[in-house]
């Protein structure tokens, strides 16, 4: 039943978690491109604190891996300027929701020096930040907030949930002409002082390889339920998949991996075939994620439904801190599970 | 400085006033007798230049094509003085299909990669591009400069400290420009900074500082000299603060009720003027033979600008992605 998104899990034995999996896509294209340089808080000899960037500094050197200042406007802006200049910079902002600290260069400019200059000027750069929670970090540390991104023109946006597509993606992501935002879940990068996820680890290609920006993958196929998803409720949705199996219920799961551009019509196939909706976020609920999946169906036909959407995000609150409290809003197994049923009944 | 330098920057300035007269005259042709500040051939928020073109003039005598410049919602004069092309410049205004942005930035947001020209509506925030610029200029081992420019107002955002901590830092080859005009749209300089030089603020930051109190068109360019070639030479960023003169409004239809120094005002280019005719470099007939010239340049641009094709609706979408 369960399908892979990983065509070479046949032809590799090598796995790698996914932090390793993004430091091999950043390695391989700066040995490739001299272009390229790597800029943020602890990138260089702490490797990164969600280990996106170990090793790089050993092996590239001062000039091309920046530890900056807690400057986030001065840095952000000044990838933009050396993507003007002909660089590829990848810049890593820690944690997402410290993007209030430097939105304007992202939102005002990054994303829009290409369209204000009539396509004359191209901002080749990759926004790297960590996204997510489940483990106690509070509201300031743990949120997704990948909808506002999405929401703002001029970004791609893409969001691996696995080793696989974290290289894939992050190497299209480099070579694409535009600015891409790569947002990683914390939970799948497999890092040793969080909880262990069997999911954060996975056979990765030693070569180099794309995956395209604007694919959505079918990672489970089903009859009864389509569940749209992304990130580490993938994983979650997967284990809900199994539970609901039981329960005589086939749902296929689909990870979206990039929401600018949307893949509308791997959402549309899907409904199609299964005429039921569970659209699982670990963003906020209103205004989001979840809301613009449903309207992908209800503008192009709502009669493929047989039930009416459902959705399962985080409420519109912040994220508390105490662990019954927060294992309360994300969007785990349990609450798949129920929502599902909900979506059968 | 030689009489040729002397008369370029009398050029320069004269050049950017007559291209800001004819937006005058044209933005407010068409908004009578009921002001809409979207009607008309030029339509939006207008902000010119007048009367801090000896800024603009002064910094960019020592730059070439190579050299970058990010600029301010008042970008015109540094445009000017920096080579931009007139015709497309006056098309972008105009919000044409042949403009700079192809019609979709408008004056505030010209981008022109053929003279590393930028600008940002934003205050402040066209600082941190220009250390990426000036930082690709580094790496890619070129002696070009990255020329920065903001406000007095400006000088108060975090985004203007965090970039001249970072220049610094990383001994990146800025220059970076405050036009003091003493007006953040309606507060005054004394009601938004708690000193009187924002030299002192480089000095802060462990580069050169220096404030320019005249308006004086060859004291720009003097300290400019010394801080590009300082730039060129891989010895890090410098800061000139000018104070300079706003001699219209905030932007166009800004009625100005707040303001108590318009009687004081002093124009720095009839004053210039008067200084290179008293020297002997500068005569009546050269004077209205140089105001024709760039009056003549103007009017090209802008007739090009007005025949030249609106962008067709159907490619609105155009340009978001490359």
């Amino acid at each position: 039943m369960v399908l892979t998104s990983t065509p070479s899990e046949s032809v590799t034995a090598r796995k790698l978690t996914t932090a390793k999996a993004m430091v091999e896509a950043i390695s391989q294209e700066m040995e490739r491109d001299p272009s390229i340089f790597v800029m943020g808080e602890d990138i260089g000899s702490y490797g990164g604190i969600f280990s996106s960037t170990a090793g790089l500094l050993e092996k590239f050197g001062p000039q091309r891996i920046l530890d900056t200042p807690i400057s986030e406007t001065a840095f952000m802006g000044l990838a933009t300027g050396a993507a003007v200049e002909g660089m590829r910079p990848i810049v890593e902002l820690m944690f997402v929701d410290f993007f209030g600290v430097c939105m304007d260069q992202i939102y005002n400019h990054m994303a829009k020096i290409h369209y204000e200059s009539g396509g004359n000027v191209k901002v080749p750069l990759v926004l790297m930040t960590a996204v997510g929670g489940g483990y106690s970090d509070g509201a300031q540390h743990s949120q997704c907030l990948w909808g506002i991104f999405a929401h703002l023109p001029g970004m791609k946006v893409v969001v691996p949930s696995n080793p696989y597509d974290a290289k894939g993606l992050m190497i299209s992501a480099i070579r694409d002409d535009n600015p891409v935002i790569y947002m990683f879940h914390k939970g799948v990068m497999g890092l040793p002082w969080m909880a262990k996820n069997p999911h954060s680890l996975g056979p990765v290609p030693e070569k180099p390889y794309e995956v395209p920006i604007g694919r959505a993958a079918v990672v489970r196929t089903g009859n009864d339920l389509t569940i749209v998803t992304l990130s580490m409720a993938v994983h979650h949705a997967l284990d809900a998949a199994e539970e609901l199996t039981k329960q005589g219920i086939d749902s296929e799961i689909i990870d979206l991996r990039s929401l600018v551009p949307l893949d509308r019509e791997a959402v549309l196939e899907s409904v199609a075939k299964t005429g039921r909706l569970l659209v699982v976020d670990e963003d906020y609920q209103s205004f989001g994620l979840t809301g613009e999946i449903a309207a992908v169906v209800a503008e192009k036909d709502p009669r493929l439904l047989k039930a009416p959407v459902s959705r399962l995000a985080i409420p519109d609150i912040p994220i508390p801190y105490s662990r019954t409290l927060e294992y309360a809003v994300l969007p785990t197994a349990e609450r798949i599970v129920a929502a599902a049923k909900r979506v059968m009944a | 400085m030689d009489n040729e330098t002397r008369l370029g920057l009398y050029k320069t300035m004269v050049l950017s006033r007559s291209f800001e007269e004819a937006i005058l005259r044209d933005y407010h042709a068409d908004k009578k007798p009921i002001w809409d500040i979207g009607a008309g051939l030029i339509p939006g928020e207008m902000h010119l230049s007048a009367g801090q073109e000896p800024v603009a003039a002064g910094v960019c005598a020592h730059l070439t094509s190579d050299d970058a410049i990010s600029s301010t919602h008042r970008p015109h004069h540094f445009a000017i003085a920096h080579g931009m092309d007139l015709r497309l410049l006056a098309s972008e205004i105009f919000g044409r299909e042949t403009g700079l942005g192809k019609g979709r930035g408008g004056h505030m947001h010209l981008f022109d990669p053929t003279i590393h020209f930028s600008c940002s509506g934003i205050v402040a925030e066209g600082y941190p591009p220009a250390l990426g610029m000036a930082f690709a200029f580094q790496r890619q081992g070129k002696d070009s400069v990255a020329v920065a420019v903001t406000g007095e107002g400006g000088a108060n955002q975090g985004a203007f400290h965090e970039s001249l901590n970072l220049a610094a830092l990383w001994k990146l080859p800025v220059v970076f420009v405050i036009e003091d005009n003493d007006w953040a749209i309606s507060v005054p300089r004394d009601a938004s900074t708690a000193i009187r030089s924002n030299a002192v603020r480089a000095t802060s930051y462990g580069i050169r500082g220096i404030r320019i109190q005249d308006n004086s068109v060859e004291g720009v360019w003097d300290a400019a000299k010394t801080a590009i070639e300082k730039a060129r030479a891989g010895e890090g960023p410098s800061l000139i603060e000018v104070h300079t003169v706003r001699l219209w409004g905030h932007f166009e239809g800004d009625a100005q009720a707040y303001r108590n120094d318009l009687d004081s005002l002093i124009d720095p280019i009839p004053a210039y003027a008067n200084q290179l005719e008293s020297d002997g470099v500068l005569s009546p007939e050269m004077v209205e033979s140089i105001a024709q010239d760039a009056k003549s340049r103007v009017e090209d641009a802008f007739d090009f600008a007005k025949s030249s094709p609106l962008p067709s609706a159907a490619e609105v979408e155009r340009y978001v992605f490359a």
